[in-house]
């Protein structure tokens, strides 16, 4: 058999997403045209819109369709730098590479000072380092931006209290993994802007979206046809935004089934490897993100073994050329390079089943062992 | 058996990869990330761990069917041959870095680590051949005399040619190019990488003088009178000529060369061609790749570069050095450079040349 846990990289698509997806597909028309064909389509948008906005507590207005997560967050990031005409970038600093590159970007080519939130060692944001800074530096700040939960570790960030401790300052949350995973409202949470992506909830790749709040006006990155607020230009990209609105819609994640999966997993693991260390577990997480430390071995190595035993999972970071780093992730929770490289993510989703979980722990021994003894001749 | 297959992006890789799956081996790609900071494209002919290449492996691993991997052995590379290529150089010698990279990383890091994750060996894109004997598994030229590759594999020891197959040392390269065609792999027409690697703008003198630093020193003749000044002895290699930048004309106005590198006084020695004359070279750390070299002496070849000639020689042990007398003098041979014997096109061994009279 084949076991695929690697749903926080991307989880397979619900057939009703495909099933919306395909029928839009058929369909001809252009949101933007002012035809009956145009018109048409234009509907099926804006009913998806509704949907979204609906399952995310905010006004459909404040949905911007985006072509990625990343692109969300690129906008965002950028977007209320250059609106707040302030310097102080705020970051957490577990964010994602789609948060912490624009804002490395914005230092390096747009004078931006960018100040790292540290975490503890389960994974969560310093709120007292927070405090501090919005105290002493409040007024220079453009952007915080915290996201909802860690991709790495699944630990759940309190954002609540960042927005509550930032007051007037715009705080900007990547809820890419929770979206649609966990309990979460843009409305209650009083975020002024927030990424999500289709492709982790059961929709297609390709599509995001940024929800803004209603009449702020940031620079857009894409100059065009001001499709989405005059925030986004490009071609609403209707089959896939149908489709997103379809899986979320749906909603065939199981949290508390994912969560026993997952629970399972690591008791077993636990139980094979007593010295393997599960890195967040003190912390709320998400159900389905399972961070593994198996010290003494390298990820690359364990990846592909238990590739070859047909496990799909992941090292978590990789640069361009596809080679493991250590997770920067992990180093902020205080865990040294080494050890950091020899951690894995397994993550489980909607399609996830015991029986996954029964052959992951059936191979999991001979896999360490042979990562155990590679790692050994790597260091004699 | 299940194996590792060493993908540089190259198209020799790739068809060897492709023929150990034909041979019914499970095959697994890895491509070696060499550098830390890999650059992002390939100049010219030379580098072979950009991005580019890296994905050009990944296509390759695609079409023959097989997974593929990136294993980061940058620190390694660093390390073994790198660091290895600069002080040799410090010390005056002439390494070969690719035979480092053979003997410390691709059958060495990369075939250990193979073995430990259970697999049986390494395939790679080299042009050499292997038989199977009583004695057990030797290596050989390839049929390629223009692509023999057996030079820079004579590192190996017989339990790394254990564990290594090279598909491809019994075809002309033209046809390795045709095959790739003929499989799919777009690789196929790709230019061949020369010169070294880590060094992508070729300018070897550079690189050296960038990391080494450039202290002025002497040039000096036999009687160590000072005819001239260098810029960093390292950036001058044995027998050369060009480029000494000498003003004092010899006696007879014949050219001189390189004679000596001396690290230590930072001084260039010149002198008369037939002073580059070699007859005899010790080497050190000798590499048997079959039955070990007595100290009986016996008839056979030595090459001394990655494409040079087979000289007829004596080769013999002695106070464990691998010693080789050649049948006619040979002008201008470096310390640090390989000595590799053959009998026939079968590599008995090597050895790092230290001594040469």
């Amino acid at each position: 058999m084949s076991v695929y846990l690697d749903h926080a990289a991307t989880t397979p698509m619900f057939d009703v997403a495909i099933e919306a997806m395909n029928a839009s597909l058929r369909k001809l028309g252009n949101p933007s045209s002012l035809h009956t064909e145009g018109r048409s389509t234009r509907k099926d948008v804006e009913d998806a819109r509704e949907k979204l906005a609906k399952a995310i507590d905010c006004l459909p207005s404040e949905v911007i369709f985006t072509g990625s997560g990343t692109e969300a967050n690129n906008a965002a990031i950028k977007g209320l730098y250059w609106h707040s005409g302030k310097k102080v970038i705020v970051v957490s600093s577990i964010e994602h590479h789609a948060v912490l590159d624009p804002a490395h970007w914005l230092v390096d080519h747009e004078g931006a000072e960018l100040i790292e939130l540290p975490v503890n060692s389960a994974g969560v944001t310093d709120l007292d380092f927070l405090r501090k800074l919005v105290a002493e530096r409040g007024p220079e700040i453009a952007v915080i931006s915290v996201m909802h939960s860690n991709n790495e570790t699944g630990v759940i960030q309190p954002v609540g209290e960042i927005v509550e401790i930032a007051g007037d300052i715009p705080v900007h949350c990547d809820a890419v993994q929770s979206f649609s995973k966990v309990p979460l409202s843009y409305k209650e949470l009083g975020l002024f802007a927030m990424t999500i992506s289709a492709h982790k909830v059961g929709g297609p790749l390709g599509i995001g979206a940024l929800i803004l709040r209603r009449a702020v006006e940031i620079p857009p990155l894409l100059h065009g046809g001001g499709q989405e607020r005059d925030i986004r230009s490009g071609t609403l990209n209707a089959p896939s935004i149908v489709a997103f609105a379809a899986a979320v819609e749906a909603h065939l994640y199981d949290s508390k089934k994912v969560a026993e999966l997952r629970d399972g997993f690591e008791a077993g693991v636990l139980k094979a490897r007593p010295d393997a260390v599960i890195n967040g577990k003190s912390s709320a997480r998400l159900p389905g993100i399972s961070n593994i430390t198996f010290p003494g071995t390298q990820s690359d190595s364990l990846l592909l073994l238990m590739d070859s035993e047909k496990v799909s999972c992941s090292t978590g970071a990789a640069c361009t050329a596809g080679v493991h780093r250590p997770s920067h992730v992990l180093m902020a929770m205080g865990l040294s390079d080494v050890v950091a490289q020899s951690s894995l993510r397994f993550s489980f989703g909607s399609t996830s089943t015991q029986a996954d979980v029964d052959y992951t722990l059936s191979v999991l021994p001979r896999v360490i062992e042979r990562g155990l003894a590679a790692h050994a001749v790597g260091r004699s | 058996m299940k194996i590792i297959a060493a993908m540089s992006g190259g198209v020799d890789s790739a068809v060897a990869a492709a023929r150990a799956v034909e041979a019914g081996h499970e095959v697994i790609g890895v491509h070696l990330a060499l550098s830390s900071n890999p650059q992002k494209y390939r100049s010219g002919a030379r580098g072979c761990c950009t991005i580019e290449d890296s994905h050009d492996a990944r296509r390759a691993a695609d079409v023959i069917g097989i997974p593929f991997y990136i294993w980061d052995m940058a620190d390694e590379f660093h390390e073994g041959v790198v660091e290895n290529f600069m002080s040799e150089y410090a010390a005056g010698r002439t390494p070969n870095p690719c035979l480092r990279c053979n003997e410390k990383i691709k059958f060495a890091a990369v075939l250990d680590r193979a073995k430990a994750m259970g697999f049986d060996g390494v395939v790679t894109g080299h042009y050499a051949r292997t038989q199977e004997t009583p004695e057990g598994r030797t290596l050989h030229r390839a049929v390629d005399p223009l692509k023999d590759q057996s030079y820079v594999l004579a590192v190996l020891n017989r339990e790394q040619i254990n564990g290594a197959i090279f598909p491809l040392g019994d075809t002309e390269k033209v046809d390795i190019r045709i095959e790739a065609e003929a499989r799919g792999l777009a690789v196929a027409q790709k230019p061949d990488s020369h010169d070294i690697c880590f060094v992508p703008s070729g300018d070897n003198a550079g690189w050296l003088r960038d990391r080494l630093g450039s202290e002025v020193g002497p040039i000096v003749d036999q009687d160590g009178t000072k005819i001239g000044e260098h810029k960093g002895a390292y950036t001058y290699t044995i027998g050369q000529r060009k480029g000494l930048g000498l003003t004092v004309p010899t006696a007879d106005g014949s050219p001189r060369f390189v004679l000596k590198i001396e690290p230590v006084t930072n001084t260039v020695v010149v002198g008369a061609r037939e002073d580059l004359a070699v007859t005899s070279m010790r080497g050190e750390k000798p590499i048997f790749c079959g039955p070990e070299v007595a100290a009986v002496p016996t008839r056979g070849f030595v090459q001394v570069r990655a494409h040079g000639a087979a000289l007829d020689c004596t080769y013999y042990m002695d106070n464990g050095q691998l010693v080789a007398e050649l049948d006619k003098p040979l002008l201008g041979l470096a310390t640090g450079q390989a000595m590799v014997i053959y009998d026939g096109d079968r590599v008995v061994g090597s050895a790092t040349i230290c001594e040469t009279a």
